[in-house]
């Protein structure tokens, strides 16, 4: 371990408080799994991934992580900038015109840590297995990560890339699912049901574990034991139980949060349930 | 009028494989995904050279298009292969994120274009892949004219650094360019100067072209031809100087008239230099089962139609 679980969750802790501030600050963005989806950043930018701030696309030698779910942008920049990639005070510069800080995530303006752009839902699955076959291709050892919403799973690309991955043994892939049953129009199982998930992957020939995303020391163990899954014919599937606007009471568990902003008094009450552990941007 | 004779007819898709097969020599970076039609894109020989750097991906044609993104982030060159009906149309948000606005160096290569698919009818014959992959931003759209060009095209596009849409199809036309051409991306190709009017031609249409030139000399009338084989980018000098002179154009391409090489010729002349222009190309239709020669008759893509708006577009000049 790297850091004790306890720093971790303060790394969470200021990571949700940028998500709430750059969502605030533009009065547009994605809070809702943002929050719900910053332990899981926490855990696999600061503890389990084998990455290099200095970035180059190509990545060789390290592990490569991929985000299907675009919208949740505001999570993964704060984890960038915390991490190294570039300095946080550019998080102020969030959806604000000539930013490299898209309102969901491009190659087109050169941030370090994005190699691909994502936001039309569907994708980032595809291109993750195109990267780890890239990786096999060279026989480099690095590790390919991506994270899909569970709503976004209703889009059909996910089922023709969830069908490839086991038939071609991409067995050096772990994706993530942020399954917190919400998406814009409400509960997915009202929307359009995923049914029973699990199953399904399985079905597919992708072995499956579960965990429990806002739990930091199982989301930890879980994505180390995921990794110890790597190299044996199948690729992995981490089925992660989240709730969307997980560390604010007002936000939890619903999706109203999934692409509103907080107001200024809304804000306050929401950063007063949240500690700086580490300086606001 | 230059004269220009074949010895054989080939299909431009056999260019492609004969290309692809040479790029995988030349590149142990070029690799190659197909969307289950492996027979019809002629990737056999590629395949049977360099098993380890094929993809058979399945009928599904998205996941391929997000596979090759992802396999350009660890260095490698993808050549995507399916009928271009399936490589544009059906898959153009995946393209457009993950390939063009992500700035990959994906080539996506498109065979069965056009009419000429024939009777397979018209859920397989795209008309209007052209406007649909050149209206992406950084998007290079080229349409070589025979077997020889397709195949320089597919090795030139290996060299080049950016999303590459490649066209070709399905027909034996013939092969009447050098075996030994360079390529260059975005450089027309004079076929035969003139002075009364200028053909532009992509694809298969340029040996009509020079057909129509021929039959339009008996009739005394000195065609410029020109093979744009890139519609994006232009070859704006090329075009400005060859109309300058004649003053008058006809654009030639399978291709729906919306949105195709006549368009964006159309473009360049408005704002440059303003001539009078006609079109040959498919009048806003889709098109249906029959032969090939069938379809272009009937589509009034013939050298005869393109004699026909030869005369009429001098007929405009002032």
């Amino acid at each position: 371990m790297k850091h004790t679980i306890s720093e971790l969750e303060d790394i969470a802790s200021q990571v949700r408080r940028d998500c709430l501030r750059m969502v605030h600050a533009v009065q547009s963005g994605h809070p809702g799994a943002s929050l719900g989806c910053a332990d899981f950043f926490t855990a696999l930018y600061f503890e389990v991934l084998n990455h290099n701030p200095e970035f180059t696309m190509k990545g060789e030698g390290e592990d490569l992580f991929f985000l299907s779910n675009g919208h949740i942008s505001p999570v993964w920049y704060s984890v960038l900038a915390r991490s190294g990639y570039f300095d946080v005070s550019e998080l102020a510069t969030f959806r604000k015109l000539d930013s490299r800080l898209q309102g969901h995530p491009t190659t087109h303006e050169g941030l370090p840590g994005v190699r691909i752009a994502s936001g039309s839902l569907g994708q980032g699955l595809s291109v993750a297995i195109g990267a780890a076959l890239a990786k096999k291709i060279d026989g480099d050892k690095g590790l390919i990560y991506t994270l899909m919403g569970d709503g976004e799973l209703q889009e059909g690309q996910n089922w023709e890339a969830l069908m490839f991955a086991p038939f071609h043994k991409v067995d050096n892939l772990i994706a993530s699912v942020d399954y917190n049953g919400q998406q814009i129009d409400g509960p997915t199982e009202k929307v359009l049901s995923l049914e029973n998930l699990q199953a399904k992957f399985e079905a597919f020939g992708w072995h499956v574990i579960t965990s429990d995303g806002n739990d930091m020391g199982e989301i930890t163990k879980a994505l180390h034991y995921a990794k110890s899954l790597t190299g044996k014919g199948k690729p992995i599937l981490n089925l992660m139980s989240t709730q969307m606007g997980y560390g604010v009471d007002f936000m939890v568990g619903t999706h109203k949060w999934h692409g509103s902003a907080p107001s200024d008094e809304q804000l306050k009450t929401a950063l007063d349930q949240i500690k700086e552990t580490a300086g606001d941007y | 009028m230059k004269k220009y004779t074949y010895t054989e007819k080939k299909d431009t898709r056999s260019g492609f494989g004969a290309g692809l097969h040479e790029a995988g020599k030349r590149n142990e970076n070029v690799v190659a995904l197909c969307a289950d039609l492996v027979g019809s894109l002629k990737m056999d020989a590629f395949i049977k050279d360099f098993p380890e750097r094929f993809v058979q991906v399945g009928i599904a044609e998205a996941n391929m298009m997000g596979i090759a993104a992802g396999l350009t982030i660890g260095g490698k060159i993808p050549f995507t292969g399916t009928f271009a009906n399936f490589s544009t149309g059906r898959v153009y948000d995946q393209i457009r994120q993950s390939i063009a606005y992500s700035g990959k160096n994906v080539k996506i290569c498109a065979s069965h274009a056009g009419l000429t698919l024939g009777e397979d009818g018209a859920t397989h014959q795209i008309l209007e892949d052209i406007g649909l992959m050149k209206m992406l931003p950084g998007m290079v759209v080229i349409n070589p004219c025979d077997y020889n060009q397709t195949k320089a095209a597919t090795l030139a596009i290996m060299d080049y650094e950016g999303p590459v849409y490649l066209r070709f199809g399905r027909p034996v036309i013939p092969v009447f360019t050098p075996e030994d051409q360079k390529f260059e991306i975005g450089k027309a190709w004079m076929v035969n100067e003139g002075t009364d009017v200028t053909i532009l031609a992509t694809g298969h249409m340029v040996w009509r072209a020079i057909e129509a030139g021929e039959k339009l000399a008996e009739l005394g009338i000195d065609a410029e031809i020109i093979n744009i084989h890139t519609i994006k980018p232009l070859d704006d000098e090329a075009i400005l100087k060859s109309v300058k002179k004649t003053g008058c154009v006809v654009t030639c391409e399978e291709h729906n008239k919306f949105g195709g090489l006549g368009e964006s010729v159309a473009r360049l002349l408005t704002t440059e230099y303003l001539a009078p222009q006609e079109f040959v190309a498919v009048n806003d239709s889709f098109g249906e089962s029959a032969t090939p020669d069938q379809l272009m008759t009937k589509y009034k893509l013939d050298p005869a139609d393109i004699v026909a708006a030869a005369q009429k577009v001098i007929a405009r000049k002032k």
